[in-house]
């Protein structure tokens, strides 16, 4: 009698699966075939509908996906479930970490063929590279600034977070990271290392009569907003655009004098991917002009590192205007945390919720 | 499957005319409490096991951090003090919560015992039961619906008093207790109807007969005689409030700081699951010491 093993059962599977998506997509078969899973933020690019339909009318792979709503959450992901993922988006400070784990493995450039254009300042990021080995793929880049409701007057500086005239009209996100990089670089200070932290938690906590809310995700955000619980928050340069657009909420991106918290997004590959081949081939779509002004223009896209899809937009298009270059130059870009200083921060965080909690 | 076994070999023995010394009476009682221990080891104590084992390393065993063993995680309440505020905060909200849990379940469970016959009593279980079905972050997210400024309550308030202004209270404490109470009061009411329900209904009309007033009744005759329900109601209620971080956060928003909330950012953004289960621990051991100074009356309430 044949004994039906759990791996044979598997395998059965796998097979049948195999020969039954083979036979479904032999027309738009090109060079790779097969299922990509892509871990990622949701509503972040990556699951854009017609893109993915694109894409595998093109290629023939089918793109499912897995989310996150945290970075950690991302990387207890990775570390719990390997063999799971072909493609993660991940910040360019949690690469930097994912990759000292060897959560994930380099990328074959040649496979991607439109890195060639990508802002060379991004390539070969610290946090993207180890020992000249490319770890991740540039993909997209923004910052974190100042969100305004329209007509009100433009902020310069961070500041207007504790400024009495907008008294419990204040949403801060609800990040450890954020918060301390807004209130070191208000108090001029290095974000990725303040050394005066005491002088970052009282900032945070003179916040307190502002504070309206503390959101976690863009829904919320624009939700709240939409219900005028707040005036003037901290939110992401996409997000503003996606506001804008999609949400035709009244609101106005401003970058204050100390500069954006910058980030990086990659898109890396990780280590026992089943599906590198169509990883990569999706890392390319990713990056391609084409893909990113449809959704630059249909969604509300963060700036794409990609300086020929940067420049394929038109010139009157949102993202455009709210990416302007020179925010590179005067953003500080976050770098990953030793474990010590991270704890610290998040320690830090607590106690600024529990004291606006009182 | 061990215990079908050895029920197959008493039955056996007993038509075997060569054996005829009935299995002892220990064997039976182990192997019939085996299946129920064998679910607490695997559901209960196991994963308890591994999350105490947690709490005493020194990072979350996955990466490459080296893990050592360490006591500091349990010092968080003295390296921490503002976490002793946190948790006041969700022992007095816990403490509201179950109190009008009881006051409203006990009077609804009352009512349906004493004023409601057949059908209705039972269409009544069934629509108290119906809350069960849907999922806990709708109810949770409608009430931000109904609460939010310029949200359905204002707009109903609006109507009825337009000068009024807003009276919502979203993003406060009574915003979590009022999303708490909403969540749990199904279950005081059913502790509660199912101690009342037992209740002999010639006591009640002996009490009448004898001049009692209905106040009377309530208090002397079946507060007492439910108390019971009232305390495991109470238990069932207490426990999970004070550990919970969905209605806190949704509800709380800024304000909803509380042990949960807490406890649920180290495992999920800052990925100390070592604090998170040490935090967890002596939440659970406070639980324990509440209940272990009313274990008096608990005592007495339950067996009386």
């Amino acid at each position: 009698m044949t004994e039906i093993t759990r791996r044979n059962a598997l395998k059965l599977m796998s097979a049948t699966l195999i020969a039954g998506a083979g036979v479904s997509m032999l027309p738009g078969m090109a060079f790779a075939a097969g299922t990509i899973t892509v871990l990622n933020w949701q509503g972040y690019g990556t699951d854009e509908a017609w893109s993915i339909k694109a894409f595998q009318e093109a290629t023939g792979i089918e793109v499912v996906h897995d989310y996150y709503s945290s970075e950690a959450e991302m990387l207890t992901k990775l570390r719990t479930n390997p063999g799971t993922y072909d493609l993660v988006v991940l910040n360019a400070a949690r690469c930097a970490q994912a990759m000292a784990e060897d959560l994930i493995s380099p990328i074959d450039y040649a496979k991607v063929p439109n890195i060639s254009s990508v802002a060379e300042n991004l390539r070969s990021n610290e946090n993207f590279n180890k020992d000249g080995v490319g770890y991740a793929v540039p993909w997209v880049w923004g910052l974190t600034a100042i969100a305004m409701r329209e007509g009100l007057p433009k902020a310069d500086s961070y500041a207007v977070f504790g400024d009495p005239a907008y008294k419990g009209r204040v949403g801060l996100q609800d990040d450890a990271v954020g918060a301390i990089a807004a209130a070191a670089l208000l108090t001029g200070q290095d974000m990725n290392n303040p050394k005066d932290l005491d002088l970052v938690k009282e900032t945070l906590k003179g916040f307190k009569s502002n504070v309206k809310l503390l959101w976690s995700t863009e829904d919320q955000w624009n939700k709240s907003f939409a219900a005028k619980e707040f005036d003037v928050a901290m939110y992401w340069s996409g997000g503003a655009v996606r506001s804008r657009r999609v949400s035709k909420l009244p609101v106005d991106f401003v970058v204050p004098k100390e500069g954006g918290i910058g980030w990086v997004d990659g898109l890396g590959i990780p280590v026992g991917a089943p599906n590198a081949e169509g990883a990569h081939a999706f890392a390319n779509w990713m990056i391609d002009p084409k893909f990113y002004v449809e959704w630059a223009t249909k969604a509300g896209a963060p700036a794409s590192a990609n300086t020929a899809a940067m420049e394929s937009l038109p010139a009157d298009d949102l993202s455009r205007q709210i990416h302007k270059p020179e925010y590179i130059s005067s953003m500080s870009i976050m770098s990953a945390l030793p474990d010590d200083r991270r704890e610290a921060f998040n320690n830090l965080w607590q106690e600024v919720k529990a004291f606006y909690a009182e | 499957m061990r215990s079908d076994a050895i029920l197959n070999d008493a039955a056996r023995g007993s038509s075997d005319p060569r054996q005829r010394r009935p299995i002892p009476a220990w064997v039976a009682t182990t192997a019939l409490l085996l299946p129920t221990y064998g679910w607490l080891t695997l559901a209960v104590l196991l994963p308890l096991l591994t999350m105490f084992v947690f709490s005493f390393m020194s990072a979350t065993p996955m990466g490459k951090t080296p893990i050592v063993f360490t006591l500091k995680h349990y010092r968080a309440f003295i390296d921490q003090p503002y976490l002793i505020n946190i948790a006041w905060t969700s022992l007095v909200i816990g403490f509201w919560t179950t109190l009008l849990c009881a006051v409203f379940g006990f009077l609804a469970a009352v009512a349906l015992a004493r004023a409601t016959v057949g059908r209705m009593r039972e269409t009544l279980l069934v629509l108290l039961l119906l809350p069960f079905w849907t999922n806990g972050l709708v109810r949770v997210f409608s009430w931000t619906m109904v609460l939010r400024e310029n949200g359905f309550l204002d707009g109903v308030v609006d109507m009825v008093l337009p000068d009024i202004g807003s009276i919502s209270f979203l993003y406060t404490r009574y915003a979590v207790v009022l999303g708490l109470v909403h969540g749990y009061l199904p279950y005081m009411i059913l502790t509660c109807y199912i101690a009342l329900s037992t209740i002999d209904d010639a006591i009640i009309e002996a009490a009448a007969s004898l001049g009692a007033r209905w106040w009377t009744i309530l208090l002397r005759i079946l507060l007492p005689l439910a108390a019971p329900g009232l305390i495991s109601g109470a238990v069932l209620t207490f426990v999970p409030v004070i550990g919970s971080f969905m209605e806190p956060r949704i509800l709380g928003g800024k304000v909803g700081v509380t042990m949960g909330t807490v406890i649920e950012d180290q495992f999920t953004q800052a990925f100390n699951w070592p604090l998170g289960a040490a935090l967890s621990f002596t939440l659970l051991a406070v639980v324990l010491a509440i209940f272990a100074t009313f274990s008096g009356v608990l005592r007495r309430g339950t067996t009386a």
